[in-house]
């Protein structure tokens, strides 16, 4: 097998005033073109560990390698370089963009940092070629965020995360805010992305249901350790972890008979 | 007689530009001892409705009838209304740290309920903790004194479901009492609903955008789009024959457990909502130029 895009091996960070460590020796790897899942319920970790991951915290020890670059030590213009080839979406696109900047501003700032497109035109269309890529288009350039739903705020940010062109995504509940038809789109659109630009993705969710639909490997999460880790299919179907079995128990099924199925074949 | 009979319910709100009416014209029974859910997206006026039960919203000016238990609660003066919460009808909502006073113990806000209708506070105290020991909290008669802080959040929503029910009321309205909860957390709560229902012959009405919590909880469904029914019926017609496509897009939507993950997930047809519009009404999400709209047949 080749080298894996990310391995991070041993991750661990606390918190002053909290007893137990939100990441606790935190192991797993993404391969290029992989997309890893990382479930668990509040409180289990797993934002943490994208946080440690995209280097917006830094972890107390353990090591994160992207493509065998070390994450947790880069400062400067080494950590710089490091952000162009990882990128995050975050869990609420109402708090994560600016409301102040225009859609062009906040797609485009990235190839501005990054130094990609340095001319005003240049910019401008990249910026509309990211646009279309997520189902917007040049005519939403000008508008501010305050103006779209949820949904397609989760556009523009992804738009903006896929501007310096990552090699890996990070996102961390990237469509549990949206109603169900938006997330459908979105995850729709996270598919479509894989596909056509083979992104590697850490994909964090707390919906067992949404993490299936995207994943190939799933990861479980509970009180900072990863409990199970392993191929969709295998865990889905097969759990091996207490933990896991009962997370997935709670699943509700839109079926209500399977649902009855289900509570005869727990009441008996 | 329905206890619950809301009869072509029209709630708006003040706009910059005169009153914008959110809910065109709802019709919704619930009989006694009936699980109810309204199921829609946000925008779809579910909550509103909810709301304008127990006129929650001072501004929304209703027209149309609301009969709960044979009285008419549009137009009733505050006073009799306020009787009405609580032992005709309580409420539940989403975010029970919202919900809760932090400066008040958890027992005191369950006790209050019986407390203003004259019951004495140690009966008070004494049907709070069995209530609120029956919710699944444990150790309840030490933990009634808390605040709600030191509650985590499956606890504060039974602290908040315990302050709706005390008061024995006939219909609980329940607003997406779960979406906050963990899914172990959920699946726990809606049991114990569950249950309560079941004991007290309680009818509840569960508002929610879940399909998955709805299937196993409601006998009845009702879906909400832009202020309007778009389609209604038992709960089993809706899943296996639902005749509306929003409601087939809203079903196909919902990544599933048990499904092929490789099938697409199907997507609400764009050209229902301005069907569904009415006038004066939001034009709903603007297009989504390249959006693939590949509806799969049903779930």
């Amino acid at each position: 097998m080749s080298e894996p895009l990310l391995s991070v091996t041993g991750l661990v960070k606390s918190y002053p005033g909290q007893r137990a460590r939100s990441v606790d020796e935190v192991s797993f790897t993404i391969g290029r073109g992989e997309v890893l899942g990382l479930v668990g319920e509040s409180g289990s970790g797993k934002s943490t560990t994208a946080r440690c991951v995209a280097a917006l915290v830094r972890p107390d020890s353990g090591s994160v390698l992207l493509d065998g670059q070390e994450v947790t030590r880069a400062r400067g213009r080494e950590l710089r370089a490091l952000r162009a080839r990882m990128q995050m979406v975050f869990q609420d696109p109402y708090s994560s963009l600016n409301p102040r900047m225009t859609v062009e501003a906040l797609v485009g700032e990235g190839l501005i940092v990054q130094r990609i497109e340095c001319t005003a035109s240049a910019r401008r269309s990249r910026v509309i070629e990211l646009l279309e890529l997520v189902g917007l288009s040049a005519d939403h350039l000008g508008r501010y965020p305050r103006s779209f739903s949820g949904g397609q705020r989760q556009r523009i940010a992804i738009a903006r995360a896929l501007a310096v062109s990552p090699e890996l995504l990070i996102c961390d509940e990237p469509v549990s805010s949206l109603d169900v038809s938006m997330q459908a789109q979105v995850l729709n659109l996270f598919r479509d992305l894989r596909e056509r630009l083979g992104l590697s993705m850490l994909f964090i969710a707390h919906d067992l249901a949404v993490v299936r639909y995207i994943c190939d490997r799933v990861a479980v999460m509970e009180h900072g350790r990863i409990v199970e880790l392993g191929h969709r299919d295998q865990v889905y179907a097969a759990p091996v972890h207490p933990y896991t079995r009962a997370l997935l128990d709670a699943v509700p099924l839109p079926d209500p008979r399977a649902e009855r199925a289900r509570r005869a074949a727990q009441s008996a | 007689m329905s206890l619950l009979r809301i009869s072509d319910l029209r709630v708006s709100y003040p706009g910059p530009s005169g009153p914008v009416e959110v809910l065109h014209g709802l019709d919704l029974d619930v009989e006694a001892g009936a699980r109810v859910a309204l199921v829609g997206e946000s925008g779809s006026g579910k909550s509103v409705a909810a709301r304008a039960i127990l006129r929650l919203d001072t501004d929304a000016a209703l027209a149309g009838s609301i009969r709960l238990s044979g009285t008419e609660l549009t137009g009733l003066p505050a006073k009799r209304l306020r009787a009405v919460r609580g032992s005709g009808a309580g409420l539940v909502f989403q975010d029970p740290l919202a919900a809760l006073n932090p400066v008040r113990t958890i027992g005191w806000q369950i006790m209050q309920p019986l407390v203003i209708r004259g019951v004495r506070r140690s009966e008070a105290r004494r049907r709070g903790i069995e209530l609120l020991g029956r919710l699944g909290v444990r150790d309840a008669g030490h933990r009634f004194d808390d605040y709600p802080h030191e509650f985590s959040g499956g606890m504060r929503q039974r602290a908040v479901i315990a302050i709706a029910v005390i008061a024995e009321p006939k219909l609980l309205i329940a607003d997406e009492p779960t979406t906050a909860l963990d899914v172990r957390v959920q699946a726990q709560v809606l049991e114990l609903l569950s249950g309560l229902a079941d004991e007290r012959h309680m009818a509840v009405l569960l508002i929610t955008h879940d399909l998955g919590i709805v299937a196993s909880f409601a006998e009845s469904v009702v879906v909400l789009r832009h202020g309007r029914v778009v389609e209604r019926g038992l709960t089993d017609d809706i899943y296996y024959r639902p005749a509306h496509p929003y409601t087939r897009g809203l079903l196909g939507a919902v990544p599933r457990i048990d499904a092929d993950p490789s099938v697409r997930l199907a997507t609400v047809p764009p050209g229902t909502a301005a069907a569904d519009a009415g006038p004066g009404d939001d034009p709903g999400q603007p297009e989504m130029p390249g959006e693939k709209q590949n509806e799969t047949e049903s779930p």
